[in-house]
């Protein structure tokens, strides 16, 4: 079944005010939210039954030797790419593709910085350090949850990447539908940063 | 239109890789039929262990390798993971693709007047997304130490120190999540979005909203179990101690790692998920079963908008019961109270249902069909199957059966007589519209009396065996006193069970046979009401002929004054 007979694949319904793709895509936000949640209520179930002293007591702030220096680099590197994010599409509602394309370019470049940061100064160094997975509960889930929104920067890079190139060639015969796109990507990409920011205090600020 | 261009498509991107939701769905309830039997008949070797411990399996022993069932006996080993791939084949493989995938996605467009889903390609993927993770748990099985073995449930620490199987589970289980998650976004928008001119919330069949509801229960329930999965696998393979206690000994070797996990935390986000799935189970084939009812009674379901508004409120308050299923976990006597005080009042609107479907019957003309006989012995077995979960959720009652052949006979009434026998009611009402030819009626009969009578034979002796003080998980039962005193009533349960599995028989003669040999019928054979009924049978591709508009509710039979006695949704008014 081709998209062209499908209604409100473009336009919006009249009800929900929304075409389908982005009715969609709070839809999936909403999944998204139950999931890292799940991971967030594990994380103050493990904190709140962990023994008070001892090798499995949960580590203090200052156990953690985790930075907030770099961290803090990457929640600005986000909150930037996030507004860029927004940039293109405001660009593509502007009808300028150039700009819009150029927009999501630099987006998808301080994503990827974000995971250089995020490799090359912490997961590097810290494992060297015998900070791994194994070290303790703290050290499984800061790896885990921010290796699964790691995993969403990925993500978030390639469909950039796609739009970029060989998906842009949607906005030749329908403008409408490929800027609607990049709008779902948006409200992703501001999810994964937002996500970012409750992890960002969760695991490098709070004692 | 391109609707005509689309006809012409190669065999693979019809058949295979298609975007159809028909054939889609047709795709799903193969795949999902065959898991059944094949769950099924794992079910049926477990049946021999239990019925005669430690005597060699008749026929299939023999080609059993060494290393699973020496001498064609079975090892405790494989038996258990029979068990576990039993429960999860029948319940993530099975059920749920069938009632959701296989039915939501064939009939819910239909009955909504849409041309397709709202998200084609997505459709197909999750269809081929759960193909594969299928495909995965059945690796299982070649791995060194067999499939996974520590039950559904997968509770840890044992999960976490099973044998590779268990990873295997794992992964699958991502795959399947990521499946329903494609699937329910896919159904959500569609109902929402591609509804039918007219054709408002409140004038959708029973079926759709059962749908819609479900949708949301696998939007939202899912993703803690996905986490869940995703924590066990660390555990396993990344060396992590999310559910691995401090302290932890197993076999008298003390456990080297971090520790200062906790295997309760597995539990909370499982049920999590567990207790909302039992819905995901449930609400299509009472949906199915609310469709066949007033189809065959010829008047109106009684109490439309009660069980409306009563499954929207049975979808909320399932997301706030799940640790009924943990009162033995030492929680707490305020937790408890609460989870019990949940568990009581989600079992109003499932009642109220019940009871609308109920007096549905009274005083209608009632054609005994095929589909309306599996759709009347729904409504006693669910009823059985609810009633003796009450004990179950009150901490008191529970203590005493937990983990008992109790349990196991409650929660397989209403899964096997009560939700199988909704989709069997599915499957022989709505096989015309997509073959155009009825299914057998004496073959359809007999299958459903033999299936009735067996289904009872293997559950009820469960009841009796758990107020025993049998556990579930035994190998061997009768190295117990207690045990060894109902070994009778296993005895009887397991043929009970073989029976049951010739009795399938006459179905998989009657479901291939009648795609040749039925009888060929129009459009509406059963002189119904909803729109599927409106598209020519098989629908073609894009659907309707003419695209439908609706001018009144689903289940409109009998109008007074009228020569037809059904009114079809998409009718204009006689003048």
């Amino acid at each position: 079944m081709s998209a062209d007979v499908l209604p409100y694949t473009v336009k919006p319904h009249p009800i929900t005010g929304l075409y389908s793709g982005k009715f969609g895509m709070w839809l999936f936000l909403a999944s998204e939210v139950m999931l890292f949640g799940a991971f967030f209520s594990s994380y103050i179930l493990l904190k709140f039954s962990a023994p008070s002293e001892g090798a499995a007591a949960w580590p203090t702030h200052d156990e953690r030797h985790l930075s907030w220096v770099v961290a803090g680099a990457n929640t600005l590197v986000l909150i930037i790419s996030s507004v860029t994010m927004v940039m293109a599409w405001l660009s593509l509602k502007g009808n300028n593709l150039a700009k819009g394309r150029l927009f999501l370019g630099v987006t998808a470049a301080l994503a990827s910085l974000f995971l250089a940061f995020k490799i090359f100064l912490e997961y590097i160094p810290h494992w060297h350090e015998g900070y791994t997975t194994s070290h303790s509960v703290f050290f499984g889930l800061y790896y885990t949850m921010t290796g699964l929104h790691g995993l969403h920067v990925i993500g978030g890079i390639l469909v950039m990447v796609y739009f970029i190139g060989p998906g842009s060639k949607l906005w030749r015969s329908d403008p409408e539908y490929y800027t609607n796109r990049i709008e779902c990507t948006g409200l992703y990409w501001h999810f994964v940063d937002l996500v970012w920011i409750v992890l960002f205090p969760t695991l490098y600020l709070m004692n | 239109m391109s609707n005509e261009a689309d006809h012409h498509l190669g065999f693979w991107r019809k058949y295979v890789f298609s975007t159809d939701h028909k054939v889609i769905g047709i795709q799903y309830t193969i795949t999902s039929l065959v898991f059944l039997l094949f769950g099924f008949s794992l079910l049926m070797l477990m049946r021999w262990q239990l019925a005669y411990p430690g005597r060699e399996i008749p026929i299939l022993g023999k080609f059993l390798s060494e290393s699973i069932a020496p001498g064609g006996v079975m090892l405790p080993e494989f038996y258990n993971s029979l068990g576990a791939m039993h429960g999860t084949i029948m319940v993530f493989l099975g059920v749920v693709p069938l009632g959701v995938g296989g039915f939501g996605n064939y009939f819910m467009p239909l009955q909504i007047g849409a041309p397709d889903m709202a998200f084609p390609k997505l459709n197909m993927l999750s269809y081929w997304v759960y193909a594969v993770g299928g495909l995965i748990m059945m690796t299982g099985f070649f791995v060194p130490g067999g499939a996974a073995n520590s039950g559904w449930t997968a509770y840890p620490p044992l999960a976490d120190i099973a044998t590779l199987g268990q990873t295997v589970w794992l992964i699958g289980m991502v795959f399947l999540i990521t499946s329903s998650l494609f699937g329910s976004v896919n159904f959500i928008v569609t109902i929402v979005h591609l509804r039918a001119r007219g054709l408002t919330m409140f004038r959708l069949p029973f079926f759709v909203w059962a749908q819609f509801v479900t949708a949301f229960l696998l939007l939202l329930a899912m993703p803690p179990l996905e986490a869940a999965g995703i924590l066990q696998l660390l555990d396993r393979v990344a060396g992590t101690s999310f559910f691995m206690p401090e302290g932890l000994v197993i076999s008298g070797v003390h456990q080297v790692g971090a520790g200062g996990g906790s295997p309760i935390l597995w539990q909370h986000l499982f049920w999590f998920l567990g207790h909302p799935e039992v819905y995901v189970l449930l609400l299509p084939a009472m949906g199915i079963v609310a469709e066949v009812i007033p189809a065959n009674t010829r008047k109106p379901l009684f109490g439309y908008k009660s069980i409306v508004y009563s499954v929207l409120f049975l979808g909320f308050m399932s997301f706030i019961v799940w640790a009924h299923h943990m009162f033995l976990t030492g929680m707490g006597t305020t937790m408890s109270t609460f989870f019990a005080t949940t568990t009581m009042i989600i079992s109003l609107p499932s009642v109220v249902i019940l009871t609308a479907l109920a007096l549905s019957l009274y005083k209608g003309a009632i054609r005994l069909t095929v589909p309306m006989l599996f759709a009347l012995a729904f409504l006693p077995m669910l009823g059985i199957g609810g009633l003796t979960g009450l004990p179950l959720g009150l901490p008191a009652s529970d203590i005493y059966l937990h983990d008992t052949y109790y349990v196991i006979g409650h929660f397989h009434y209403v899964v096997a007589p009560g939700i199988v026998f909704g989709l069997f009611a599915g499957i022989y009402h709505w096989y015309p519209k997509v073959t155009g030819r009825k299914m057998n009626e004496t073959l359809g009969r007999i299958h459903f009396v033999l299936s009735f009578v067996f289904m009872n034979m293997v559950f009820m002796p469960m009841f009796f065996q758990g107020m025993a003080g049998v556990s579930r998980r035994l190998y061997d039962q009768t190295v117990y006193t207690h045990g060894s005193a109902v070994q009778d009533l296993t005895v009887l349960s397991s043929w009970g069970a073989w029976c049951l599995g010739l009795a399938q028989i006459p179905f998989i003669l009657n479901f291939f046979l009648s795609i040749w040999k039925g009888k060929a019928v129009d459009a509406n054979p059963w002189q119904a009401t909803t729109l599927e009924w409106a598209a020519p049978s098989p629908p073609p591709h894009g659907n309707f002929v003419t695209q439908p508009v609706v001018h009144r509710g689903p289940y409109e039979y009998s109008v007074p004054d009228r020569s037809d006695d059904f009114f079809p949704q998409h009718a204009l008014a006689e003048s």
